[in-house]
């Protein structure tokens, strides 16, 4: 019996059977979980068990009910202020550690990326007493003549500020290092170019660092906005009885039983994040040549 | 007599533990084309960053048409610079890439289009004009940065090693144009290069530098025919250098004993004393297979070790008694044929007049 001779290459491993085998068992364990999520959002069953037809009255259900789309806005809302402070805060730290030399540089790059690599229970537990003694602070200007400001933090939506700092405060560093590795390849030859043609230190950050630095910048807002929409954790731990989130309150129903509404206010939340996800890829996908 | 247009005095940067510059003074004239000519690490380039600007806190004077530099920022300076790297902004159109100068310095768009089609015609880039720098080649990018720097008018253009980046058939294009370029528009300009044929080729005058000092300066014939020191012999093309000992010096020159010829003299009008080197170009030097009728020459006889062949001529290697090795150039005509073999017995010689001694 002639042996079947392999016609496959050295370096053709999408040939071999196993390894698609193991590439396709790699997908459905990855994205089973979210395609049920979706499809069973259009089920028209309130136990959300068995298939009982399509429908997408629970879209309009998740539409009608004010807590859930409150804990929607609340999240949206969060997630945009989070991304312009934490964009803001983050470029400039990016640009301060490009641009300047100082003693202990090395040590202050570590500790600001710090947020990245601590436990997300440890920020949480460690804002949330933060949070209980300013809150103890704040309390005594009740009876003094400035007991308007406490009043002011229970207006929409600086009721959510707590919980957006607390996102600023996990976020920013993401926008930082993406900034920052953007920021390592540029010429400093830009800069003297500019400046040597007349043009001032503001006038050359403006021309020509900031647009170099642009796609970093709009790839780490994306981040921190995708960051803060669907942060659990540390929101838990910082919301307020008055203030809920869309993570939050998920968690709050599932308590009581997974219903399709929540599957389907779950589908739009996919949504925007894989959107912005995307976007932030291509934003930081590498320019053609440059210089 | 003219004015300088640059006046570099006593000017001295040092970086810790070196001395990029080291106590340079010389002067530049209006619709100079001048070479700062060196190896890498000389200290050219960062004498040509003082004079734009972008170094800074050294000491002494640069003075740009009767004004001190001393404190001016690089955005005032009547200076432009041509980078190495081009330094085209990327994110920029070509056309806005010649017009960012003029816009920062608040030029109105009205006086700014005119001068910007100037420029980019002064470059041949008019049809270019709405690409960006990645759909440009090297030279075509170098063109940008030329005609960025040009279209605000500088008095002196800086070009910092501008046909580096270039291969050897564009380079020589460039060199050609530079020099036109030069010619049409009646400016200064400072060349920095490592490149000696570009130097020669393109300058008015030429600073050779070395460990941060200026060691001469001359026009290209100059530097080349009469080197001041080994150093400038060396650098400046090839060079014969021969260990030489003064032993008397008369009107008729000077006679000294050299390694691998015995006695010789050299007609010189300088001072000589102790051990010198006696410094020929390997073009001065003839080879024939018996000694030269003249009895003035110098000769030496030797055999032909290497002989590197370029078409037009050939580069012979001579290695005479006593150790000694020279370097002949040789036309590839019909007396060097059948001449140039290897392991064959000739005579080099030379006028002494040709010869240059070189104090130690």
């Amino acid at each position: 019996m002639a042996k079947r001779k392999s016609t496959r290459g050295p370096l053709e491993y999408g040939k071999s059977p196993w390894l698609i085998l193991f590439g396709i068992v790699t997908f459905i364990v990855l994205y089973a979980p979210i395609a049920q999520l979706i499809a069973f959002s259009f089920n028209d069953s309130k136990r959300n068990i068995v298939w009982r037809g399509f429908t997408t009255k629970y879209y309009a259900k998740a539409w009608n009910d004010a807590s859930l789309v409150e804990a929607f806005v609340n999240s949206i809302t969060i997630a945009v202020m989070c991304t312009v402070i934490a964009t803001i805060i983050g470029t400039a730290t990016a640009l301060w550690l490009w641009r300047f030399r100082f003693p202990a540089k090395a040590a202050v790059e570590g500790v600001m990326a710090l947020p990245i690599v601590i436990p997300e229970i440890c920020m949480g537990v460690a804002v949330l007493v933060l949070y209980s003694r300013v809150g103890h602070w704040m309390r005594g200007f009740e009876s003094g003549p400035i007991h308007w400001w406490n009043e002011l933090f229970s207006i929409w939506p600086l009721n959510l500020g707590a919980i957006t700092a607390a996102h600023v405060a996990f976020s920013f560093p993401f926008v930082a290092v993406v900034v920052r590795s953007r920021l390592a390849g540029f010429n400093r030859e830009y800069e003297e170019a500019s400046k040597d043609l007349g043009a001032s230190e503001w006038q050359t950050f403006w021309n020509v660092v900031l647009p170099f630095m642009m796609p970093g910048v709009i790839a780490g807002a994306l981040l921190s906005f995708t960051l803060s929409l669907d942060d659990f954790v540390i929101t838990f731990f910082t919301a307020g009885p008055e203030t809920n989130t869309f993570p939050v309150k998920v968690y709050s129903l599932v308590r009581r039983g997974v219903s399709p509404d929540i599957n389907a206010a779950s589908t739009v939340l996919i949504i925007i994040t894989l959107v912005a996800t995307i976007i932030a890829m291509r934003m930081q996908a590498p320019q053609k040549s440059e210089g | 007599m003219t004015k300088p247009i640059i006046s570099i005095r006593n000017v001295t940067k040092r970086y810790p533990g070196v001395v990029a510059v080291d106590n340079v003074s010389f002067d530049i004239m209006p619709n100079e084309f001048f070479a700062l000519l060196g190896p890498s690490g000389c200290g050219k380039t960062t004498l040509l960053r003082m004079i734009a600007g972008l170094e800074t806190s050294g000491t002494g004077d640069i003075i740009v048409d009767d004004q001190n530099m001393e404190g001016v920022p690089a955005n005032q300076r009547p200076v432009n610079m041509v980078f190495q790297s081009y330094a085209v902004f990327p994110h920029m159109t070509v056309r806005d890439n010649v017009a960012y100068g003029l816009k920062v310095t608040g030029v109105a768009a009205a006086e700014r289009a005119p001068r910007v089609e100037e420029a980019l015609e002064m470059v041949q880039l008019g049809s270019m004009a709405d690409r960006k720098p990645d759909q440009l080649s090297g030279g075509q990018r170098q063109r940008v940065a030329l005609a960025r720097a040009l279209v605000k008018r500088p008095k002196v253009l800086l070009l910092d090693e501008p046909l580096s980046a270039l291969d050897a058939k564009l380079r020589e294009h460039m060199q050609l144009e530079l020099a036109r370029l030069q010619q049409v528009i009646g400016i200064t300009f400072i060349i920095v290069t490592h490149d000696q044929d570009e130097a020669l080729s393109m300058a008015d005058r030429i600073a050779v530098m070395e460990k941060g000092g200026v060691r001469q300066i001359a026009g290209p014939e100059e530097l080349y025919e009469k080197p001041h020191s080994r150093f400038v012999a060396d650098f400046i093309g090839k060079i014969n250098l021969i260990d030489a000992t003064v032993s008397g010096v008369s009107k008729s020159g000077v006679t000294c004993k050299a390694k691998g010829l015995g006695e010789v003299i050299v007609p010189h009008d300088g001072e000589a004393s102790g051990n010198v080197s006696l410094a020929v170009r390997p073009e001065k030097l003839v080879l024939s297979a018996e000694p030269p009728a003249s009895g003035s020459d110098i000769s030496a006889r030797g055999v032909i070790r290497d002989v590197a062949y370029y078409g037009d001529v050939s580069n012979v290697f001579v290695t005479c008694s006593d150790g000694l090795e020279l370097a002949v150039n040789v036309q590839n005509d019909r007396a060097a044929a059948g001449l140039l073999e290897n392991g064959r017995e000739v005579y080099a010689s030379w006028h002494p007049s040709d010869t240059l001694i070189l104090q130690e």
